[in-house]
């Protein structure tokens, strides 16, 4: 028989009860558990960025991430960037930018996104595109997933 | 992924006196190479024993005027901690060289030093590996070994270390520190990694019921001239093909101290006591810079597809010099190599 353990989160503001094998990944927990299909499954090693989601406000691979190790944490995805249903201002200038084709890795550029802008080490558009290099576009929108971000640093340092 | 169960260690003794009494188990921090290892069955630990939330979180001063970084601070973090950009700026910068900023949140210090190689057959285990399965052979010596080491490699092994982090630590004579049942020792850096030799399977000499507590740097951090150049097959993300950390002391044009470590040419962070003493009392100039590197490369071997990397070291050496020498270290934003 296996074994669960029980696991607390507080998953986009919402305190979450699981109860979880040690191999599940939080990217296992939250798409297959928490239906939160939103961060998105890639490579599964850690090599392309798309189940990037913020824990107690960083960015992380929820691929490489054990569910067990991260009891108590806040987890932080696609789906709860829009506060009162006003998107987040980077959805806004990934929208403005066309910053996405398929679609299939814009959950975890946006949620990389909000991490480096809460790092604050990023400023020139070089720095972006260094700081996000863990996000892989097979579309290739990278100049328009910079210029979104820029954008939205933009906004966002004029509004604080 | 594989079976296996979790335990969280809650304090250092006990984590010793787990691992101790289980071979089969394995310490997990940020488990960024680990998980990955174990869903390729590559690593079939029975146990995970979590160390994430012991106190080795801090990077503090120590009375000699260096600094004690405890093994659980994250690469990033590090990276970006005022006395590591300050004193230490070869170390910060060649740690932003590797991986991604999501992985560099995750990694630990102490896990960075632990990581396995990345040569494709010791992932793939449909191939023999003696890194893997030892006595079952190497794939990699006749088989696609572009990434591969041509620098103190065995008739066993031909893999290479792939942290850039190591190769800083290297260059700055970190020691790194480590309990286990008998107590506390120190390891210095240069003995910490193995070559191959016949006992591939062994990466490093910490033994297996230790664990890394913290890793110090001494007083000299080479703040003003030095450089991290790492070449590889794309901009960003990517394992060095050569990466060079260089550090120089220089009295006017004279260099008085000299560090070299070379990272993606061995199975560990390479450096060469002749290469730095040839460096030493001479001008710092192209001359010099190109008769280190001739030393350093003297015994380099090249395998069918990484030939190119003798050649690739030779001027990553001279440039990475060259940088150290003019205080204009590689940025590893703007990308261009100057």
């Amino acid at each position: 028989m296996v074994s669960r353990i029980p696991v607390t989160l507080v998953v986009n503001g919402i305190e979450t009860q699981l109860e979880v094998t040690p191999w599940t990944t939080l990217l296992d927990a939250l798409r297959d558990h928490l239906h939160l299909t939103g961060t998105k499954k890639g490579c599964d090693h850690g090599q392309c960025g798309a189940c990037t989601v913020l824990i107690d406000g960083r960015r992380v691979n929820s691929c490489l991430t054990l569910t067990v190790m991260k009891d108590g944490a806040e987890v932080t995805t696609i789906e709860g960037l829009a506060t009162d249903g006003a998107l987040h201002p980077l959805q806004q200038a990934f929208i403005d930018h066309d910053a996405f084709q398929c679609g299939y890795c814009t959950p975890g550029q946006i949620c990389s996104a909000a991490g480096l802008l809460a790092e604050g080490k990023a400023r020139t558009e070089d720095e972006i595109r260094e700081l996000m290099s863990g996000n892989i576009c097979r579309c290739g929108a990278y100049p328009n997933i910079v210029a979104a971000i820029h954008q939205a640093m933009g906004a966002m340092g004029s509004a604080s | 992924m594989i079976d296996f169960e979790y335990a969280r260690a809650s304090d250092v003794a006990d984590a010793v006196r787990r691992i101790a009494s289980d071979p089969t188990a394995k310490f997990i921090a940020g488990g960024t190479n680990l998980i990955d290892l174990m869903k390729g069955n590559v690593e079939r630990p029975s146990r995970l024993i979590d160390i994430s939330r012991l106190p080795l979180k801090t990077v503090e001063k120590t009375a000699a005027g260096g600094v004690v970084i405890g093994a659980l601070v994250p690469n990033s973090d590090l990276s970006y901690h005022p006395l590591i950009e300050q004193q230490y700026p070869l170390l910060a910068s060649a740690i932003r060289a590797g991986a991604s900023q999501q992985l560099r949140n995750m990694a630990s210090t102490g896990g960075n030093l632990l990581q396995r190689t990345r040569c494709y057959y010791f992932y793939d285990t449909a191939t023999p590996c003696n890194k893997r399965e030892p006595g079952s052979g190497c794939s990699a010596i006749k088989g696609l070994n572009r990434m591969h080491a041509i620098l103190g490699t065995s008739d066993a092994c031909i893999a290479t270390h792939p942290s850039d982090m190591c190769v800083g630590l290297a260059a700055l004579e970190a020691k790194v520190h480590v309990m286990g049942p008998g107590g506390e020792r120190t390891i210095v850096f240069e003995d910490f990694h193995r070559l191959p030799g016949e006992t591939p399977h062994l990466d490093t000499n910490l033994h297996p019921d230790e664990i890394v507590t913290t890793i110090e740097l001494p007083a000299r951090g080479f703040a003003t001239n030095y450089t991290y150049l790492k070449i590889r097959d794309r901009l960003s993300y990517a394992f060095a093909l050569v990466s060079v950390a260089a550090a120089l002391e220089l009295d006017g044009g004279t260099i008085t101290e000299a560090r070299l470590a070379l990272g993606g040419v061995a199975h560990k962070p390479w450096r060469d006591p002749a290469a730095e003493a040839a460096l030493r009392g001479q001008a710092g100039d192209q001359t010099s810079f190109a008769r280190a590197a001739d030393l350093l490369l003297r015994d380099a071997k090249r395998f069918a597809h990484n030939a190119f990397k003798i050649d690739l070291a030779r001027r990553a050496i001279v440039r990475a010099l060259t940088q150290a020498a003019q205080g204009t270290p590689q940025s590893q934003s703007d990308k261009k190599i100057r």
